[in-house]
Formats: structure tokens, C-alpha cells, sequence
């Protein structure tokens, strides 16, 4: 790996020698391509392979592979063949972003996560033995990240330290009996809710065991302030050594990326988009921080067209717009776009903007058609994905401010 | 070589071979958007979109014909929209063939009706409630803005299991309608106008009808009022009553068949072109098309299996996924429903491709002898109308 630290706590960088062959690279900071059930949302492989810039490394969530142990144990090859994805890397995260999960299911032996099928109690014992059915190249280890539903105790976030740790050196030692697994990575996983010392206990002990990654978890939701939030993430990656990646879960704006970016954190996941997809939305907010002179491109993106702004009431308007919906989105549904016949946004490339208008997606969503989301998802990742490229761009240029600056003009 | 009988401005149609047997026919068909291999099945577009799948997609499993549903597509976007889209080909950046049908058949099938006069349809719009009245006129206008290569006219549409006096006045009115339409098409040169045969199914009905509407000059015909749940029996002797009269030089386009046995057998009792949603349809619901039935992948019994849907399938879905994974992606995955309709227009196609081939190279009988063997496993359970529909054409299945 060749992470370079640049000012203000951010990295730079390439992770090398991944997947089952050793050949795959992932550029840092950067985003996972978000799965359900091992297919990304709507897509098929074809739809999939017209999208730019796609990760290299694949998200997986045990919730929604849980139900498939049996069926992976009889099928032996892996999960990566199965859902017709051999040569990508793989990472195995507990639970989806996408989906909270009810609080209070823990214990000290066992983690709650929800499949399809309702609540499964996890050991480390059978923890780890789905990860050698599914065989994932890195696999988030079990813990307990039980602290984000509101007020955390102290003590709560001390148990879900020692849980984690405990889980760790649990599945450590189940990992070195298994063959299927040898290739895999555990990243450890740094808990500790809100209290300082916790966290950085649980960063300090974590990081002496041999794990290949690690996530900060629990830095999902609205329990924590924000600024409470930034301050722990920072002191948290102070502790782990540069030449491993750091994952986080759970956040998704553009804005809260780049926060975290500021303070260590390297990888991310690409639910934002999907989202964004479900309530009918397409990502139209600008990342380009070297406009053309004319700037007109951003006007005809319409910053004043995404968001909060502008949404007509009409009473003829037969749903409204999903409350979570952000500032960096177009929702398609509105009545102005049903006779606007240019691209979702103005010079994108996706196969969405080069052969279709807002015009039709609205007429997709109008009448219900599957295709409204497949359009919709190929639009979504792609700028998601090339936000992340500009990202790196911007590091690489020394432009962090700039983006940062265009970024937060556009979170309102 | 026979050259292209020119049957309208806007359509040729080339006889490439015929079955000596059969009265099946390999046609090329050119029509504004380009050329079109017959027999041909066309996958049904219903609002402006092949449900799931993109263009792009269905271009590339080899579709270069597909349907838009003029009901749907009238009321949402409506014609004014799609006009200043380009059309329905602009607005849904298709640059291959399209058909429209008339709205008739939903009129029939999906809609409150009101009332069906001379003068056209009356129905409530399920969206807000008001009335509207579809003329021939109308249809047509709106078609025409639609810009389809093909246009349906606006028939009378009754059920096929109706029987009295109500049958014959909606084929004869459905030809009254055909002249109506006729003349209410303002751009004959870009886009076709195919009259429907009716009448039921009573041969002299159906004769009556033939006789009128090939006197009128359509660049087509179809056959319809069929696929509607009549018996088999009754359903076969209509279509090959029909192509016995048709012109050889034009279309036949059998509206509404898209089973596999079906396709089969029209193909030799002379017609040329189909649509159906039920592959489609029964792709969203889970299940797969092969060349022995079909497999309900949502079943248990697929959970462990890891075998392509079918090994000799060269079609995406078939390329990179089990039956095992398709299983376990339907319980939540639209992505799921997506593959499935992928590798069911591709069956149809590759079926359609494989008659066609056949045809060409002078081996339709062993095809279809191969075709039901493949498809009903012992001649006990080959249907009786099948075979006494192949037999009328010479086609004997041992």
C-alpha cells in the first residue's frame, strides 16, 4: 500500500495487491460499489458495465446473505462466482446502511443482524463460519456497534470496546483454522459511542491485532453531534497506522464525506446514491472546481433548481418529495420537468444524460416503470463515483479548499 | 431472387423463401426504420419502455420491432408531449421499428367502458376521471404523433367467446372504422396503416371481412380479435382461413400469440408477425422461458441449483448467472426481474431466429418435428389442436 499524508489529515492513495488474484488497486479516498443481495440496486452486469468509474472493490452486508449460508456452503466456490461477480474484491460488512437496525439486540456472545428472514443472533462461531461460504476478500469482523440510537452510557460504550474486542480475538483464531479464509482480511472495527477515552482505547487495542483495515463505526445517525462526531473521528485515526485503510459506514453526503476525508478517513460506501434513486431523485450537485469562465454550467444544473428550493406546490402533484431528500439532488417527479428534454445534468456522461431526458425519466416515475430506477441508478452511481474522482483530483492539485468551498455552497 | 413487392411508400416486403410444405414464409420487411427478419416476435413496449430493460438492451439481444401501446401512452404523456419529443422513437430514443396498436384492445380489456357507438369508443380516464371518446379519427391522430412505422386502425374490439349479431356489427363496423382511419392518416408515406381482420370466429364472418379489407390499400394486414381465450380449435381455423386469402405479397401479423407452440404453428399456417406480453410478463413474475416449458426460478426447488437457466442459451443472464442466485435475488432484487426478461426475449428471438433459419434452409418440418418433441416429452402429450393445425399443412409429427 502507498497512502500518502497530505495536509490537514488528509490521504492520498493506492491500496495494492487486492482480490483473489493480487492484481486489483483501489484509489484513496474513494467508495465501495454498494450491493443488495450481491447485485447492485436494478442493475444487471450489462446496465452495470455502462456506468464510468466503477469501484474496484465490491460491498457486500451479511443481512442480506444471511439467508444463503446453506445454499453458499453447498455451492462451495464463493460468493464472488455466485452472484456472477468472480473477479471483483469483495467486502463483507455486517449490516446495510441503507436499512437501521432496531437497538437493543446485542449481548455479549451474540450480534443481531436482519436478514430477509427477520433477526438472526450471530456467535463468533457462526459468524465465522458464513464468511467461509461466502469467502469475501475483506470482511468487516463482528461487533457491536449497538450505540447510536440516541443517549449512549458510558458503560454501554465501554461494552460495545469490549464486545468488539472480544469478537476480534474470537474470530482471529477461527480465521487461523480456516483454509477458505486465508486469503481474506479482518478489518477491525473501532467502537466506543461517544466517550473519548473509549474510543481511543478501542482504536489503541484494535490496532494491535493483525488486522488488515479497520472501520470506524458508530459515527452513523443523528445520535451524535456533529461536532462531537468530527473531533472523535480525528483522534481515532491519530491512533491507527498510515498504511492501513480506514473505512467508515453510514455517511453518504457529499459534505459529510468530505469531513470525514479531513480527518483520516479513507473509504466509503455508495448507498447515498441508491437513496437518492428510491425516491425518485437524480444527483445533480456540481464537483467541479474548475468551471469554465462562462460558469454556466452550474446555472443550468439549476443550484437553485436542487433541494429544498423551488419545489412547486401543486396540488395536482400526486406524491410529494421524500422528506430526507437533499440539496444535491433534482427530484424528477416535479411538474417542470415532464416537457424538459435536456440530460438529468448538463455534461454528464452517463448513459442516462447521453440518451435520455428529464422528460422521460419523468415519465418513468409518472407511470410507475421499472426503468425509471434503472435510469436512475446509472446516473446516481456514476456522479457519485466521479465526485470521488474529483476528489482525488483535488488532492492530487492541491484544490481541496476549492471543492470544499463549491461542496458546501451546495449543502445549503 | 424475387424483388421486394413494394405493398405501400413507407413498406416492402421481400419473400426470401417459403416451406414447400407449410405455408410457412421467411420474409425481409423494410420499413422506415430499417429492415425487419419475419417471422418476427415483438416484445410489447407498453408506456414508452420495455418494462426494466434499456434500449440500449434490447437492441443488443437483436429486437429491431417493438409495440407501444397507444391507450397508455395517449393519456400519459399524451400525443402533444411525445410530438415534442420527436415522437415516440425521440422520446424514448428507440431507433428501431415500432408498432402502435389502436387503444381498441384496452378499450375491451382494462377500461370502465362506457360505451361503444359509431361514431367510437366512449370510456372514463382512470387517472381523472374523464370521459373520453377514441374515434378512428382520434386513434389515428394520436398514432400519427407517435410517429410508429406501423399503425394499427381502430377496430371494434368483442371478445372471442362472443357469439350473436353483435360479432358481425363490429366487424363490419371495424371496416367502416378501417376507411375512416384511412383517411385520417396525414403521413401515409412514413408510417403504415394495418387493417385488423375481425368477425370472430365464424369462417363467413371472417370471409366477409377478408374480402372487404383487401379491396381497401393497406400496406397490411393483421388478424385479430383472437387471443382472447377461445379454444384452440376454433382459434387455428381462423388464422389459416385468413392467410389462405391474405396476399402473399403483404404482412400477416397475428396479433396477441406468443406462447412458443403458438409462434410454431402460426408460423406454418402462413403468418408472419407477433407480439405478446406474456414473456415478459412472466418474467416479472419469476419465470424462465426454455425450449421445454418454462421454470419458475421464485420456486424452492431452484434454490440449489446452480445450472444456468438454460446451458445451451447464450444470452446475458444466461452467461454470468445460475438458476441458484436468480432465485435467491427474486425474493428482493428488481435486478432480478430484469435478468429474467432479458433471457425471455432472448428465447423468444433466438425461437423466432431458429424457425426463420429453418425455413430458409428448406428444414422446417424436422424443426417442428424437433420443436414439440423438445417441448412435450412423449407424443401422448402433444396438443390435439397442434396437430391437427400442422397437419392441415402438411406438417406430420411422428
Amino acid at each position: 500500500n502507498r497512502v500518502k499524508i497530505l495536509v490537514s489529515g488528509c490521504r492520498l492513495g493506492t491500496l495494492t495487491n487486492l482480490g483473489k488474484n493480487g492484481v486489483q488497486t483501489m484509489e484513496l479516498p474513494g467508495c465501495l460499489l454498494y450491493t443488495k443481495t450481491g447485485s447492485p440496486p436494478h442493475l444487471t452486469h450489462d446496465t452495470l458495465q455502462a456506468i464510468e468509474g466503477v469501484p474496484a472493490v465490491v460491498q457486500l452486508t451479511l443481512s442480506t446473505l444471511v439467508e444463503l449460508h446453506e445454499v453458499l456452503e453447498e455451492y462451495k466456490a464463493g460468493i464472488g462466482k455466485f452472484i456472477g461477480m468472480p473477479e471483483s474484491v469483495l467486502y463483507c460488512s455486517l449490516h446495510d446502511s441503507s436499512t437501521p437496525c432496531p437497538p437493543g439486540y446485542n449481548s455479549n456472545k451474540t450480534v443481531s443482524i436482519w436478514g430477509y428472514g427477520g433477526r438472526m443472533e450471530m456467535t463468533a462461531s457462526k459468524f465465522m463460519s458464513m464468511q467461509r461460504a461466502l469467502q469475501p476478500d475483506w470482511l468487516q469482523c463482528l461487533s457491536d456497534g449497538d450505540t447510536i440510537s440516541g443517549e449512549t452510557s458510558r458503560k454501554r460504550a465501554k461494552k460495545s470496546v469490549d464486545r468488539s474486542l472480544s469478537f476480534l480475538d474470537e474470530c482471529l483464531q477461527l480465521q487461523e483454522k480456516s483454509p477458505e479464509l486465508q486469503g481474506s482480511m479482518m478489518v477491525g472495527v473501532i467502537e466506543g459511542g461517544d466517550v473519548l477515552e473509549e474510543r481511543l482505547r478501542s482504536a489503541r487495542e484494535t490496532a494491535k491485532r493483525p488486522v488488515g483495515g479497520f472501520l470506524l463505526d458508530g459515527f452513523q445517525g443523528q445520535a451524535m453531534a456533529k461536532e462531537t462526531k468530527l473531533k472523535l473521528m480525528a483522534s481515532v485515526t491519530a491512533e491507527l497506522p498510515e498504511d492501513k485503510p480506514r473505512l467508515i459506514h453510514g455517511i453518504g453526503k457529499p459534505d459529510e464525506v468530505l469531513e470525514c476525508i479531513e480527518r483520516g478517513v479513507d473509504v466509503f460506501e455508495s448507498f447515498f446514491p441508491y437513496q437518492v434513486t428510491e425516491r425518485g431523485c437524480a444527483l445533480s450537485f456540481s464537483y467541479d472546481y474548475n468551471p469554465d469562465p462562462e460558469a454556466a454550467v452550474l446555472e443550468q444544473n439549476g443550484i437553485q433548481d436542487a433541494g429544498k428550493n423551488g419545489i412547486e406546490k401543486d396540488i395536482n402533484e400526486t406524491s410529494k418529495a421524500d422528506p430526507e431528500i437533499t440539496s444535491f439532488e433534482i427530484f424528477l417527479k416535479e411538474k417542470r420537468y415532464r416537457d424538459d428534454f435536456g440530460p438529468l445534468v448538463h455534461g454528464c456522461t452517463c448513459y442516462c444524460c447521453q440518451n435520455h431526458s428529464r422528460a422521460y425519466v419523468h415519465h418513468l416515475l409518472v407511470t410507475n416503470e421499472l426503468l425509471a430506477s434503472v435510469l436512475l441508478m446509472m446516473h446516481n452511481f456514476q456522479h457519485y463515483f466521479s465526485f470521488f474522482h474529483s476528489i482525488r483530483d483535488a488532492l492530487r492539485d492541491d484544490r481541496l479548499d476549492q471543492l470544499k468551498e463549491l461542496i458546501f455552497r451546495q449543502a445549503l | 431472387m424475387a424483388s421486394p413487392s413494394v405493398s405501400g411508400p413507407a413498406l416492402s416486403l421481400r419473400v426470401v423463401a417459403e416451406c414447400g410444405l407449410s405455408k410457412a414464409r421467411a420474409c425481409e420487411l423494410w420499413l422506415p426504420h430499417g429492415p425487419v427478419l419475419s417471422p418476427v416476435f415483438m416484445p410489447v413496449g407498453t408506456q414508452g419502455t420495455m418494462k426494466g430493460i434499456t434500449a440500449r438492451q434490447l437492441e443488443g439481444l437483436g429486437c429491431r420491432i417493438c409495440l407501444g401501446n397507444t391507450y397508455h401512452l395517449g393519456m400519459r404523456p399524451g400525443p402533444e408531449l411525445i410530438k415534442q419529443a420527436n415522437g415516440l422513437h425521440g422520446f424514448m430514443n428507440w431507433q428501431q421499428n415500432l408498432l402502435t396498436d389502436s387503444g381498441g384492445f384496452q378499450m375491451v380489456s382494462l377500461v370502465e367502458l362506457s360505451e361503444v357507438t359509431e361514431e367510437g369508443v366512449r370510456f372514463r380516464s382512470p387517472y381523472d376521471g374523464e370521459e373520453i371518446l377514441l374515434t378512428p379519427e382520434k386513434s389515428i391522430e394520436i398514432q400519427n404523433a407517435l410517429g410508429s412505422d406501423i399503425m394499427m386502425q381502430l377496430d371494434d374490439v368483442v371478445s372471442s367467446t362472443l357469439t350473436g349479431p353483435r360479432v358481425e356489427e363490429a366487424m363490419y363496423r371495424s371496416i367502416r372504422w378501417l376507411d375512416r382511419c384511412i383517411a385520417a392518416n396525414s403521413r401515409p408515406d412514413k408510417q403504415n396503416l394495418f387493417a385488423i381482420i375481425q368477425g370472430g370466429l365464424d369462417p363467413a364472418l371472417r370471409t366477409k371481412c377478408l374480402e372487404e379489407m383487401m379491396q381497401r390499400d393497406v400496406p397490411g394486414f393483421a388478424i385479430g380479435g383472437l387471443s382472447g381465450g377461445e379454444a384452440k380449435d376454433h382459434f387455428w381455423r381462423v388464422v389459416t382461413l385468413s392467410t389462405d386469402r391474405l396476399p402473399r405479397e403483404k404482412p400477416r401479423y397475428l396479433m396477441g400469440v406468443g406462447y412458443a407452440t403458438d409462434l410454431v404453428v402460426c408460423v406454418a399456417l402462413g403468418c408472419d408477425m407477433f407480439d405478446c406480453v406474456f414473456p415478459t410478463r412472466t418474467a416479472r413474475f419469476g419465470s424462465a422461458l426454455v425450449p421445454w416449458g418454462s421454470l419458475p426460478v421464485k420456486n424452492k426447488q431452484f434454490a440449489k441449483d446452480f445450472r444456468p437457466i438454460d446451458e445451451n442459451c447464450d444470452c446475458p443472464t444466461c452467461h454470468r448467472y445460475s438458476r441458484a442466485f436468480l432465485h435467491a435475488l427474486f425474493r428482493s432484487e428488481t435486478a432480478a426481474m430484469h435478468l429474467l426478461t432479458v433471457h425471455n426475449i432472448a428465447y423468444q428471438l433466438n425461437l423466432m431466429r431458429s424457425i426463420r433459419e429453418s425455413i430458409v434452409e428448406q428444414r422446417f418440418l424436422q424443426f417442428v418435428r424437433d420443436f414439440m418433441r423438445t417441448m412435450y416429452s412423449g407424443q401422448e402429450r402433444y396438443p390435439l389442436w397442434a396437430v391437427e393445425a400442422l397437419a392441415s399443412v402438411n406438417i406430420t409429427l411422428e
